[in-house]
Order: C-alpha cells, then structure tokens, then sequence
C-alpha cells in the first residue's frame, strides 16, 4: 500500500512527510498573498491545489522553491526531508530546484529555450546536479524523452523547441523536471495552455511516470475535473487561506466549505443540463493583513463574526476547513 | 422560425511564407464549412486549436477575407458588400473577444470604450450616447460609476461585462462570441453565461459561440457543429450529438473531458500504483 498521511487533515504528527509547510504567510507588496497555511505532501503522494486567480497557489508554489521575489515577505517554515528550505543559500536552492523538486510550468514554450536544442537543454539541466559526462547524459536525455513517449527520442535530442507540438513540448519540460530523478514534481497548471485530448495525455503521463517512480505530485490547477481524475488529496484555496482539505472523493461528495460548495455547483458538467450556478460577486485580492474570511463577501451563510477575523481550522476525521458557522453547528 | 444566418462552402486559406527561411506550405484553415443559424438561437463551434472555429468566427465578423464561399445574413452577402452596406453589416453582427484583458484599450474610460461603436455609426447625440451607456452598464451587471472609470480597475469577469456591453451599443442582430469565458475563473464564467442567456432572452439576439469546452456548450447552445482539420464533421443537437456521437473524433473529444467526479475515474493513480506494486 501507498504511505499515507497519519491522519486526515492531511497533516502528518511525525517527521515523515516529504514536503512539510508550516504557518507560511508571504506579503508581496501591499497584497497578502497566503495566510498562515500548513499543508503537507507525504512520499509518493499526488495532492491538488485548486483556486481561483489571486487565490495564492502559485506563490505558495514558488515559496517552496525559493523563487519568490526578494521583496517578498515571507514568514513560517518550508520544510523538504526535514531541512529548511526558507532562507536557505542560493547554492543550496539551485540544488533543491530540479534536484530535489522538479517543476512542470503552464507555458511549456516560455520554459525551454527557444535558441538551444531540446537535448542541449536536458543535459544542461542533468549536469547541474550530476556529474556526468556530455556523453552519459544525452543518453539519459534520450532515455527520458522516450519514457515521456517521444517518438524518435534521440532524433528528437537535436530539434529546437518551435519545432515541436504544444503537447510535445509538455513532454519536454516533464522530462527535464524529472531528469534528476526528484522526490516531489510541482506542477502548476500543467495543461492549461493544452487541448482536452492533449491534456488528456499529459495528464496520464505526469500520472504513469510519477507513479512508477515513487514521486510525489503536487498539482496546482483551476479545474476540478483535473483534480477528480488524478489526485488523492486535494486542497482549496481561497484569497490566499487554505478553506479546505480532504481526500478526493470526500472533498467531491461532502464539502464542507461554502466556497468549495459553490464552486462544485458552479462547474459545467457533461450530460447535465441545468442552469449555470454562479458564484455572486468577484475573487478577492486580500490587501494588507487578512482580517476576516475572505470568502465571506460573497458567502450565502456568513455571520457578522466571519467578518471579524480569520476564521479558525476545524479538524475531524474527514479533513479540514475554515469556516466558522459550520465548524460552530458541528461542535 | 427563421434562418439569420446562412454560411455557406466557406474557404481559407493560409499561404506559408511567414517563417525566416522562406515559403512554408500553405494550411487550409477553413474547408467548405457551411451551416445556418436560426434567428434567436445559439450555435456553438467546438473543437481543438487549429481547428478552423476561430478562423470560421472572424470571417463572419469581417475580420478576415474568406478566399470563397458566402455568408448571408438574411439575404444580404456580407463578403460581397463595400462601402456603406459594408458599415451597416459591421453593425449588425458584433464580436466579443476572449481575453477581456487584451480587447479594451487600458488608455479609454469605460464609457467612451462602450459609446465607441455608435460614435463610429452615428447612433444618436453625444448626450443620447452617455444614457445608452447608463443604460448598457446596468443591463451587463455593472456599477454604475464605472463609465468614468478606467479597465485596469476592473476584475475579468467584470471587463467580460464591459466587453459585451460594448458589442450590444450598436443593437447588432448576432453576436460572434469568441471563447467569452475560457480566460475567466469557474465561479465566473456561469455568471457571464448567465448573462448572455438573459440578454438573448431580452433581446432577441442570436449567438455564434465558439468554444473548447465541451460541458458548457452542451448546456449553453441549441445546436452545435464540431470542426476538425478546417471541417465540420459532426453537427446536431446537444442531446444527440453527446449521447451518441457518430465521429470518431466528437468521441475522442468526448472521451477526453475530465470528469469532476473522483469515483468515475477511469483508473485512479493510486490504483495504479497499487496495481504495479503487485505486479513486481
């Protein structure tokens, strides 16, 4: 069987988480981006971050990875294997960043360099954390492309970038994410930029390659259908609060927030044909110090005290959550 | 019932020749589409990136010459007409645009963006202008300060808004709508659905809806016609066209949605993981 968190909420009591993020708040600017969140990735497990934009996923993201701007403001704790990875040196987290953790990216054609050959740029990235001849790695490189099912693997080590496919080129940046064999793959909105069929096959290979390999995934994304289709664990952010956390068919068939409520009632679904069940009003961007639910503007349950603070996290066997009037009517 | 638009063997296409090292070979984007629209009813395009839709889409709203073919609106050939009869079909079918953070200028106050169309078509006074404009901004949902305000200060849902407040100035008799919602947030795009649902019921319009999400355009169109390599190939109803596909492709394409349901999932993960633990 699969490592699993000890407990529910998805936040392991003992040391063996692979990613373990502690009361990370970051302040970009005016806008506070993430508030006080604690999430934890156990080894080899496939966890999705859903929000909307502004909802902070992405920077928590770049956070763990140390690829926050350095005006940023960032408090708590990141923890990889135990270490530290918040404040750590930059010679440390060159070696964190596609060592440890590889990072798929939404905009596959911005990630590769349009002037350097896919093979050039794959055993680049192999040489910066092994020590390997030129040699060995463009047979490594050869050996990842076919594994991220890339006809003609070695042909394809001298093409440049344009010259392949939006898909293609997917495939490429999963494989330098996983040329230096990481435990834990960051993948933040992966097939966004892909068609459904396209997307379909990323999806099944980031899935394939990750479980074969034992890795951990972290997939951030916007679409709940993506998060249905892959991930075992699933938390949801909102205005840079994490709202709420469970695994995947509890969060589906009993969420308990009233932002993942509506926002599960909010999606189009194939073969159901009902009105569109909006969400009223807009996201927010939390200016300064969040000092209330974020969600409350647009909430149909909100009391007066949501608007008081940060709503507390309730804990219970199915998971986690943020909402002060269902946290009160269950206790 | 009547037909407000008939496209008919429609064709473009695209010369090679853009690329550093000369001519490439030539893409046909658009292959003998043709189709109609009845008046008050909403056709959607699917399909995937090159598909043609976008093409098909910006033909009909004159912003791309078609290379032959017609597309009538009532009776009136809009890729034959010049001059005057060209201006007064601009006006009659209008375009919202995909990314509500490209189609605005950021320079243009709410108000002179939504008047710009009858300014062009000489619809009325200065004055009568700026109350069309009240009057648009809170049909779309709108504040009604934000005539004076700037599109940087809006969310994208709400610029969708302006952008389709835009397009209804000059009282067009169809709307091509360019992936209206694809660039917005799930919790938003059911609210500018809604939005076009309930203007179309108010006003009578008539939609041209291209789209790659197959979920919202079951829901959202009375027919639908799915394009593939610059062809229809498959075109029906929504209820026919998704129970029983006839394509191959419509079936791919069908196959390929995710479904937001975490016990339909074709083969889970961890099952897989399991799978191959057993295995070795």
């Amino acid at each position: 069987m699969q490592t699993r968190p000890s407990t529910a909420t998805g936040l392991s009591t003992t040391s063996s988480a692979l990613l373990s993020i502690r009361d990370l708040s970051v302040q970009i600017g005016p806008v506070a981006a993430v508030t006080g969140l604690s999430m934890d990735v156990a080894p080899g497990e496939f966890v999705g971050v859903v929000g909307e934009s502004g909802s902070g996923k992405s920077v928590t993201a770049r956070a763990v990875l140390g690829l926050l701007p350095s005006h940023a403001k960032v408090t708590g704790s990141v923890k990889l294997e135990g270490e530290e990875v918040l404040g750590a040196s930059p010679q440390r987290l060159r070696r964190i960043r596609g060592g440890k953790v590889g990072l798929v990216f939404q905009d596959a054609l911005a990630a590769l360099d349009p002037v350097y050959t896919i093979g050039d740029q794959l055993v680049e990235a192999l040489q910066a954390h092994r020590d390997v001849s030129r040699k060995e790695a463009r047979q490594r490189a050869a050996d990842l492309l076919d594994e991220v099912r890339i006809p003609k693997p070695v042909e394809h080590l001298d093409s440049y970038p344009h010259q392949l496919s939006g898909g293609m080129r997917q495939r490429v940046v999963i494989a330098s994410a996983l040329i230096a064999d990481p435990d834990l793959i960051i993948a933040d909105e992966p097939t966004t930029a892909l068609d459904v069929t396209v997307q379909r096959q990323v999806l099944d290979l980031i899935g394939d390659v990750c479980a074969r390999r034992g890795a951990s995934v972290v997939l951030i994304t916007h679409d709940l259908g993506v998060v249905a289709e892959t991930c075992d664990r699933v938390a949801v952010f909102y205005g840079g609060l994490l709202v709420e956390e469970a695994d995947t068919v509890t969060l589906f068939e009993k969420p308990r927030h009233p932002y993942t409520k509506a926002l599960l009632r909010s999606l189009p679904r194939l073969g159901v044909q009902a009105q569109f069940e909006a969400i009223p009003g807009n996201p927010v961007q939390v200016r300064n110090l969040l000092a209330s639910c974020p969600f409350a503007p647009r909430c149909e349950v909100a009391a007066d005290e949501c608007r008081d603070d940060v709503p507390p996290e309730f804990r219970d066997d199915l998971g986690r959550h943020r909402c002060l009037v269902v946290g009160r009517a269950a206790s | 019932m009547n037909t407000l638009l008939t496209v008919r063997d429609l064709r473009k296409t695209f010369r090679g020749g853009r690329g550093l090292l000369g001519k490439g070979p030539a893409t046909v984007a658009v292959n003998d589409v043709s189709f109609e629209v009845q008046r008050g009813t909403t056709f959607g395009l699917v399909g995937e990136s090159g598909s043609g839709k976008s093409t098909t889409a910006r033909i009909v709203s004159r912003l791309l010459d078609a290379d032959s073919g017609s597309v009538l609106l009532e009776d009136r050939d809009l890729l034959a007409v010049r001059g005057r009869q060209l201006l007064e079909a601009r006006r009659k079918v209008q375009m919202v645009f995909q990314d509500p953070f490209a189609s605005l200028n950021p320079r243009w106050k709410v108000g002179s963006l939504v008047a710009e169309g009858m300014r062009i078509h000489r619809l009325g006074s200065a004055a009568e202008h700026r109350a069309r404009v009240t009057e648009l901004l809170e049909q779309c949902g709108l504040p009604a300060d934000a005539a004076g305000r700037y599109p940087h200060e809006f969310s994208g849902g709400q610029r969708q808004r302006i952008g389709i407040a835009r397009a209804l100035a000059v009282q067009p008799d169809l709307l091509v709508l360019d992936e209206p919602v694809s660039a917005l947030d799930v919790s938003i795009q059911a609210q500018i659905l809604n939005l076009l649902n309930k203007l179309q019921e108010q006003l009578g319009l008539t939609y041209l809806f291209i789209a790659h999400d197959l979920a919202i355009v079951e829901r959202f169109c009375d027919e639908v016609a799915v394009m593939c390599n610059g062809e229809i190939v498959e075109r029906g109803s929504p209820e026919v066209l998704y129970k029983a596909p006839k394509h191959e492709y419509t079936r791919a394409l069908l196959h390929a949605v995710p479904v937001p349901d975490p016990r339909r999932r074709r083969q889970p993960i961890s099952q897989r993981r399991v799978d191959e633990q057993v295995s070795t």
